[in-house]
């Protein structure tokens, strides 16, 4: 056991009424001391028993974030880097079955309805507890069509090839400071393989979750999805809330075959002190199609932008995202689209909502490279405000290298309408309620991409966001 | 007790313009009562005021329930206290399915003291009535899924305030044009489902400019606006003489409100100008 943590402060918790705002008692094997340095990189490598070209991608890593300065877009970052842990294990080895799992992280999992999902779903629900999945099971005819599902720990061991092959190269340390911080202190996430043809008519579903106070999670995920094949992968994450900052930078590869078709689904809602720093990219090939579904609530701030590249002919490319702003809180989020080939086409809807204060920015890059002739791209993004100290920005950015090409853009402010209100009301709803209304109503294009139990969690959290009394 | 929906000498402004100059009624439960008159001449008016939409100010007068201040209250609250406005111009709420807010909408009415967050009616028993209602009002049952008002063509969103009105039950009903926008057959089918649903169960007061939808519904009475005031009332026999002469006999027997229409249409169009 560890002695270095601090009793946190119970008081003084401030913020949105949130179900999700519970900690259990911290439980760990294995800590390592705050801060960053190739000590400590080392060490991680050296704890997940590591072969040498990860660790020295690790250390190299480590380089490069050091030589990298912050990114000068997005939101205010004030994180002292040598004041996080960045690797934790909660238990020995990854847990084989419910029953072994311990039970103050059950009663978490319990609390956030995993194993209703796994019973409604009978899939591979791989939970993240911290830095590494202690939980995962997945339904065996899809380990006998060749599937893969597992934490990226474990591929590094059972499947150095495979992975190896595609590690990194969508997403390279060099891309941000963040993807570099990822590359070298990194730890669990989900490794998803699909072979050639396989159609996974259900969703592959993961819960992330951050439970140590400075604890800065680093999951790595990376899908390949070879051709003809299809998969739904779907990851919600909610953090308990603390008084100390901590740090989320996920690093997200996806790569898309000839005619394969990948839908990633993300619902997040972190506490309101957690910087969430994500880097998510997709390559697709010839006549794939590649969706990212993005729900982001919560944190203090979030930058991401989840990003398609369309590589050949046909290839296709959508991203659906909703951010929630609220007191404290600044979501910079968007998307951006890459026409590298002709006859791509691409469509991006964002809808962003602001109440109490907040702040949610759009902020999105369609580019089209020299040739990619017939080109399509579609933004529409509106945003609602909820009272005047709240803010919305829009920062589109087009950089069109080609003639040949159909591009369109809208986007729209809107306010609650008093006669939308005041219909409601005369149809005895209360204010709150005619709002929730309303605001449920404005994400309904988003919400009705996911499936059934997210649905009803992301109507449950907006319902909180807009009840919440505090902010 | 029959219930009465009471207003008295109501006075009511829209951006610090008086409109409603001095408009009493009395409703009781089970009657029929028709409003009419021109254009512009203050009947919207009169409904928003007695729903409590926050833009129209009561400068002045009572509106009461049963002998209740209805305007101490919210809107919602008035709504949940049994009152009821079909609007001439519904509001669009997209993304909101119509089965969705009507669940929202009746389990608020039926049980007045909910509050937010608090169980709905239970699903199945909803879904049983709205399917029966909209089976009697001809409504597709296809109108639960769509989005509240969100792209229904005039005569759809008619329709669906009548489907309102009969799964909320309200004691008083307040119906603003719903007659208009509706084709032949539909008006007809309006009548009969607003008789049926009202019976002698509510008050109704119907806005109209045509006689279709009282062919089901005679008024008991006949109240004449002009110039933001009620100018005349009668019986069904009122409704039938300004259908086939107009207004003219109104305005040259009520001058003081014939010049306060023309002051009103003027400092409107003043306002379109700006
Ligand atoms: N929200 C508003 N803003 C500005 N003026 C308004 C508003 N509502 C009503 N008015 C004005 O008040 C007057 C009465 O309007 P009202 O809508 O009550 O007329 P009406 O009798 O219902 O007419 P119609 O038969 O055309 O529906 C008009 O001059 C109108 O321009
Ligand atoms: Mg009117």
């Amino acid at each position: 056991m560890v002695t270095d943590i601090k009793p946190h402060p119970q008081s003084n918790v401030l913020g949105e009424i949130n179900k999700y705002d519970f900690r259990n008692e911290e439980h760990f094997v294995f800590k390592a001391r705050k801060g960053l340095d190739r000590q400590i990189v080392e060490e991680i490598s050296e704890m997940k028993r590591e072969p040498q070209w990860m660790r020295e991608f690790r250390l190299k890593s480590l380089d490069i974030f050091n030589s990298k300065p912050m990114p000068k877009w997005g939101g205010a970052i004030n994180i002292d880097f040598q004041n996080v842990y960045y690797y934790l294990k909660p238990t020995e080895g990854q847990s084989k079955s419910w029953d072994d799992v311990p039970a103050d992280i059950k009663n978490t999992f319990d609390r956030l309805g995993i194993p209703e999902a796994e019973k409604k779903f009978l899939s591979g629900v791989k939970a993240q507890y911290e830095s590494e999945v202690i939980y995962g099971s997945l339904r065996e005819d899809l380990a006998k069509q060749g599937v893969i599902f597992t934490d990226t720990d474990a591929a590094v061991q059972e499947h150095p090839d495979l992975l190896r092959e595609y590690f990194s190269t969508i997403i390279p340390p060099t891309d941000n400071k963040f993807a570099a911080l990822n590359s070298a202190v990194w730890s669990g996430g989900s490794f998803v393989y699909v072979p050639k043809g396989v159609k996974i008519d259900f969703p592959l579903q993961a819960y992330f979750r951050i439970n140590a106070a400075n604890m800065g999670q680093f999951e790595r995920t990376l899908i390949i999805v070879d051709e003809g094949a299809e998969v739904h992968y779907v990851e919600g994450c909610t953090a308990p809330m603390y008084s100390t900052e901590s740090l989320h930078s996920a690093v997200v590869e996806v790569i898309a075959k000839r005619g394969s078709r990948v839908r990633y689904t993300t619902i997040q809602n972190w506490a309101n002190n957690i910087y969430n720093l994500v880097t998510k990219r997709a390559v697709a090939y010839g006549d794939s199609l590649v969706e990212w579904v993005d729900g982001n609530l919560g944190s203090r701030l979030t930058m991401k932008y989840p990003a398609i590249y369309m590589m050949e002919p046909g290839a296709r490319g959508e991203v659906l995202s909703v951010a929630f702003a609220s007191n404290g809180q600044h979501q910079d989020a968007g998307a951006k689209v890459v026409h590298c080939a002709p006859h791509t086409s691409s469509r991006i809807v964002s809808k962003s909502i602001s109440k109490n204060g907040g702040r949610a920015s759009y902020r999105g890059l369609c580019k089209v490279m020299p040739g990619a002739k017939k080109s399509k791209s579609n933004v529409v993004c509106d945003a609602l405000i909820l009272d005047p100290q709240s803010r919305s920005d829009t920062y589109p950015y087009l950089e069109i290298e080609e003639q040949d090409v159909s591009i369109g853009h809208e986007a729209s402010v809107s306010r609650i309408g008093e006669e939308q209100l005041f219909y409601l009301a005369s149809r005895g709803l209360s204010e709150t309620e005619a709002s929730t209304m309303i605001v449920s109503g404005f994400i309904e294009p988003l919400v009705k991409e996911l499936p059934m139990e997210y649905a009803v969690e992301m109507n449950r959290l907006i319902e909180l966001q807009m009840e919440g009394t505090v902010g | 007790m029959s219930d009465v929906l009471a207003i008295n000498d109501l006075h009511v402004e829209v951006a610090g313009k008086p409109i409603l100059k001095g408009v009493s009624l009395s409703i009781q439960r089970g009657e029929i009562h028709a409003l009419m008159g021109p254009n512009g001449s203050g009947k919207s008016t009169l409904g928003f005021a007695i729903m409590g939409h926050p833009g129209y100010e009561v400068t002045g007068g009572q509106i009461e329930l049963n002998g209740q201040d209805l305007l101490a209250m919210e809107p919602h609250e008035r709504s949940r206290a049994g009152l009821f406005l079909a609007f001439q111009r519904p509001v669009a709420i997209p993304g909101v399915k119509m089965a969705d807010f009507l669940r929202h909408a009746v389990t608020n009415v039926r049980r007045p003291e909910r509050k937010e967050g608090e169980e709905l009616i239970p699903m199945r028993e909803f879904r049983k009535e709205l399917r029966e209602k909209m089976e009697n009002l001809r409504v597709d049952q296809e109108f639960a899924r769509r989005y509240v008002n969100d792209g229904f063509s005039g005569g759809e969103s008619k329709r669906a305030e009548i489907l309102q009105m009969a799964m909320l039950r309200p004691k008083f009903a307040i119906l603003d044009e719903t007659d208009s926008g509706l084709d032949v057959d539909a008006v007809r089918l309006a009548s009969q489902s607003i008789a049926q649903i009202g019976g002698h169960e509510m008050g109704i007061l119907i806005i109209t400019h045509h006689e279709q939808l009282l062919e089901y519904n005679h008024p008991n009475f006949t109240h004449v606006m002009l110039g933001g005031r009620v100018v005349e009332t009668g019986g069904p026999e009122l409704a039938m003489e300004l259908h086939k002469q107009g207004y003219d006999r109104i305005r040259a027997a009520y001058p003081e409100a014939h010049a306060d229409e023309a002051n009103m249409a003027l400092s409107a169009n003043a306002g379109w100008g700006s």
